[in-house]
C-alpha cells in the first residue's frame, strides 16, 4: 500500500503556473544511525523522485540521506493540457512507488 | 546529545526545583502548538505538508479493509467514520466493562478486532494501529476535549492525578513541577509546554514518525512503575475544552 | 546528534591504535562509514559544477536561522530565470557543511516548471552552513548560502 499524498489543482488555466506538493511515507534511514543492539541500521532511502505530465518527465530530484523522513517536495509546473500527472519514488533497491492526479486545463 | 542531557537535567532541576503554587489557571489552558516555532506550527497547519496525514490516509484505507475470520471491515459495522467516529476521540479514554479498567482508543480498536473481526491484535506502536487510531481521532479534529464522566473512571483518574503530582526519579521531579508550575519558562532551548494530549497519535520530529501518547508517557516515566492509562485519564481531564488536533506535530 | 558517535568512535580508535597499531586496518573497517572524512562543502560544490566559477546571486535560499529539531528543517530555494525554452534553470543543488554527507538534494528543472522554486525538508545534524547552487541553461552557476543554529528539545527519548 503506497502511502503518498500529492496535491495538484483540479483545474487550471492554460499557461498558469501551478504549485504541486508530493509527500510519501518513508523512513529515509540514513545508514549512519546505530541501533539498540549496537550495529548500524542499514541505509534505506528514496533515491529519486520524478514527476511526469502526460507521460513526459517535467521535474525530478536526486535525494540523499540528508532529506527528512517522509520526503516532502513542493515545486511548480506550467499547466499545458488536460491530463495526468504521475509521480514516482524510487528507493535504493530500485523499488518504485507511484501516485497520480488529474488536471483539467481550459 | 551526550553532552546535552546532563545540561538539560541540571536545567530541569534548577527551573523546576522551586515549587510555586502557580499551576494553570482557568482559561489559561494552552495547547503545545502555542509553544512551538512558527515553522513547526506551519508543518501541522497544512494537511498537505503534515506528515501525520500519511498515517490518517493509511487509516482511511484500513478502515475499509475486511479483516480476520469474520472477514469484516471497520466500515462494515461503523460505516462512514466521519459520521460515526466524530467526537469519539474527544471523550476517550473510556471505561471497559469487560476488564473493569480504562481503555484508550488504540485499546478499543484492538478489542474490536478481537471480538468483532476475530483478527489478531495489532502490535502497540505499529504503523497499522497508529494509522487506524489517527484516522479515528482525526474525525474529532477541532472539537473540544470533553472527557467521559463515567463514575467508574474516577478512581483511575484520581490515581493519575496522584501520579502527575508525585515526585519521582533521581531529580525528584513530578510532572506537575514543570508542566503545572513552570510552563512557559525555558528549559535549554525549549519552552516548557503545559503537556496537554490534544493531538495524539502525533508526528514527533524527534521520533521522525507518528507515535502514541503512551510512547510519550513512557518517555517521561523511564524507570518508574506507573499506570500510564490512569495518567492519561488525568491528562485528558486537565485538557478539558482544548481542541483535538490529531494528527498534531510536535518537535 | 550525529556528532557524538564520531567522537566516541574516534577516541576508541585512537586508544586501540596506541595499544596495538597492527589492528588499525581492521578498526577502520569497523568504523561507521561516515567516520572516514567526508568531502568538504567546497569540494562537493566543485564536483557539481565541474570546476566552473560560481557567482553570488540569482538564487535565494530560505532556511530558518533557529531550528527546533534538526530532523525536519523546511527550506525553499528560488532561482531567477524567465524559464523560457532558451533561458531557464537546469538544476538546483543543495549542500551542507557538517552532515555525514555533503549532498542534500539535486533538483532537475526546465521551461515546463514555469518557476525555479522548490521547497523540501532536510536534516541538519548540527548547527551549520547550507549552500544552494543553481545551474542555468547558459552553463553559468550561481549560489546562495545561509546558516542555521540547531537546538534540541530538552526532554528526549533516546539518550544514546
Amino acid at each position: 500500500m503506497a502511502r503518498a499524498l500529492v496535491n495538484v489543482p483540479k483545474m487550471a488555466r492554460q499557461g498558469e503556473v501551478v504549485e504541486i506538493k508530493a509527500m510519501i511515507a518513508h523512513p529515509m534511514e540514513t545508514g549512519y544511525r546505530i541501533g539498540p543492539n549496537g550495529s548500524n541500521i542499514p541505509r534505506d532511502i528514496i533515491r529519486r523522485f520524478a514527476c511526469s505530465y502526460n507521460g513526459e518527465e517535467v521535474f525530478s530530484a536526486d535525494l540523499f540521506p540528508a532529506v527528512s523522513a517522509n520526503p516532502f517536495i513542493a515545486f511548480t509546473l506550467v499547466a499545458t493540457t488536460s491530463g495526468t500527472i504521475d509521480f514516482t519514488w524510487t528507493d535504493d533497491v530500485g523499488k518504485i512507488q507511484t501516485a497520480s492526479a488529474m488536471i483539467t486545463v481550459n | 546529545m551526550h553532552a546535552l542531557w546532563p545540561l538539560a537535567a541540571v536545567g530541569a532541576a534548577a527551573i523546576c526545583g522551586i515549587v510555586s503554587a502557580a499551576g494553570i489557571e482557568d482559561g489559561e489552558e494552552r495547547s503545545g502548538v502555542d509553544f512551538m516555532t512558527p515553522e513547526t506550527q506551519a508543518l501541522q497547519a497544512d494537511d498537505m505538508s503534515n506528515p501525520g496525514m500519511l498515517w490518517v490516509l493509511q487509516g482511511e484505507q484500513l478502515w475499509q479493509q475486511a479483516e480476520g475470520r469474520a472477514d469484516v471491515a471497520c466500515a462494515g459495522c461503523h460505516d462512514d467514520a466521519s459520521q460515526t467516529m466524530r467526537g469519539v476521540a474527544a471523550r476517550y479514554s473510556a471505561f471497559d466493562a469487560a476488564t473493569e479498567r480504562p481503555i484508550d482508543l488504540a485499546g478499543r480498536i484492538n478489542s474490536c478486532r478481537a471480538e468483532r473481526q476475530q483478527a489478531e491484535p495489532l502490535a502497540p506502536e505499529s504503523d497499522a494501529l497508529l494509522a487506524l487510531t489517527a484516522y479515528v481521532a482525526h474525525q474529532s479534529r477541532g472539537m473540544p476535549i470533553t472527557p467521559a464522566t463515567d463514575a467508574r473512571l474516577a478512581p483511575f483518574r484520581d490515581n493519575g492525578r496522584r501520579l502527575f503530582q508525585s515526585r519521582i526519579g533521581q531529580l525528584e521531579l513530578s510532572c506537575a513541577s514543570c508542566h503545572d508550575d513552570d510552563w512557559g519558562k525555558r528549559l535549554g532551548g525549549s519552552v516548557i509546554p503545559q503537556a496537554h494530549p490534544t493531538g495524539y497519535p502525533l508526528f514527533r520530529l524527534e521520533w521522525q514518525t507518528v507515535g502514541s501518547l503512551q510512547r510519550r508517557l513512557r518517555n517521561c516515566m523511564i524507570g518508574v512503575r506507573a499506570e500510564p492509562l490512569d495518567l492519561e485519564l488525568h491528562l485528558t481531564e486537565r485538557a478539558r475544552g482544548l481542541l483535538v488536533e490529531t494528527p498534531a506535530v510536535r518537535p | 546528534m550525529h556528532e557524538d558517535p564520531l567522537r566516541v568512535y574516534g577516541g576508541l580508535a585512537g586508544r586501540r591504535q596506541f595499544l596495538r597499531a597492527g589492528m588499525t586496518g581492521l578498526l577502520v573497517i569497523s568504523l561507521p562509514r561516515w567516520a572516514v572524512a567526508r568531502p568538504s562543502l567546497e569540494h562537493a560544490i566543485r564536483t557539481f559544477t565541474g570546476g566552473a566559477d560560481v557567482l553570488d546571486g540569482r538564487i535565494r535560499l530560505d532556511l530558518p536561522p533557529l531550528v527546533e529539531n534538526g530532523n525536519a528543517v523546511g527550506i525553499t530555494v528560488a532561482a531567477e530565470a524567465p524559464m523560457t525554452a532558451d533561458d531557464y534553470v537546469r538544476r538546483i543543488a543543495v549542500f551542507n557543511e557538517k552532515n555525514p554527507e555533503a549532498n542534500v538534494a539535486i533538483f532537475h528543472l526546465g521551461p515546463r516548471t514555469g518557476r525555479a522554486t522548490v521547497s523540501t525538508r532536510i536534516r541538519l545534524a548540527t548547527s551549520q552552513v547550507v549552500v544552494a547552487v543553481a545551474e542555468m541553461s547558459d552553463g553559468s552557476f550561481w549560489s546562495s548560502r545561509a546558516s542555521a543554529i540547531v537546538t534540541l528539545a530538552a526532554c528526549i527519548e533516546d539518550l544514546s
